[in-house]
């Protein structure tokens, strides 16, 4: 039977940029800009991107990594957009068949003195990928183990 | 919730900590329970003071809490700090901070696009 839990984060992230709000705010907006920076490297296989900006629109994304593993998919629903100011969405990640996270995104854009403020909120829970206590040591080891070969690469 | 630097920061401490051989055969084993320091010692072909001292850089990474009852010091893993580690390495927040790097990047050149090379 497979172990269920959940895993709750929240992080906020600020960036800067030397832009004005609307233009910041266009990159997200437009499907074309937005292919430009929110698809993965070149290196990742990215397909079927798909973006209708608007509220209740929706936005697909299917990436591959190289070497040929389990394809990652997001699929988004937009909640609330406030041109140039604010855009709320949420969405699910799924790793082949399985579920593995549920968010809800809020991004805000504020003028500043050198542009934009651009402040992003993700609060996500991670579904069944923790384990619970009783299969804490074989998840903690497996994680020692990518930890170790993280290491080897820096 | 910790800033982008402070994260940065925890990160080093955590990758110095595991990144020698007898702290990660001591967190190993810490994942089986919690130890006393000797009983950690034991495997260790050191001197009880290098032990303490590694310890020392395991408490600091934050990976291990220790108490001490009497004159035994036990030790304990904070799972809080491999969670943050595991996080990072699922990559959620580092997958968007690429992805806001990318963004800088296309916003730049937006302004300024390359100039095309001048014909020799």
């Amino acid at each position: 039977m497979k172990q269920r839990s959940t895993q709750h984060t929240t992080f906020v992230i600020e960036r800067r940029y030397a832009a004005q709000p609307a233009r910041v705010f266009a990159a997200w907006a437009d499907p074309a800009a937005k292919a430009r920076w929110f698809n993965g490297p070149s290196t990742w296989q990215n397909e079927g991107y798909v973006l209708d900006f608007r509220v209740g629109g929706r936005e697909h994304l299917r990436t591959g990594a190289p070497g040929g593993g389990k394809v990652h998919q997001y699929d988004c629903c937009y909640q609330d957009i406030v041109p140039g100011a604010r855009i709320v969405y949420s969405y699910d990640m799924h790793i082949g068949d399985v579920r593995i996270s549920v968010s809800l995104a809020t991004v805000e854009f504020q003028p500043d003195a050198a542009g934009t403020l651009m402040k992003f909120t993700e609060q996500a829970v991670f579904l069944d990928g923790y384990d619970d206590s009783g299969s804490r040591e074989r998840g903690t080891q497996e994680l020692l183990g990518k930890l170790a070969a993280a290491l080897e690469t820096i | 919730m910790m800033s982008r630097e402070q994260q940065s920061a925890a990160l080093d401490g955590l990758f110095q900590a595991l990144g020698d051989p007898a702290r990660r055969g001591m967190v190993d084993r810490l994942c089986r329970g919690p130890a006393s320091v000797s009983e950690l010692a034991k495997p260790l072909a050191m001197t009880l003071s290098a032990v303490v001292q590694h310890l020392q850089v395991l408490e600091a990474s934050g990976l291990v809490r220790s108490h001490k009852v009497g004159r035994v010091r036990t030790c304990q893993l904070d799972t809080a700090a491999l969670e943050s580690a595991e996080r990072w390495l699922v990559g959620r927040r580092s997958l968007w901070e690429a992805r806001f790097d990318r963004l800088g990047e296309y916003l730049a050149e937006q302004v300024e696009p390359r100039k095309p090379t001048k014909k020799h």
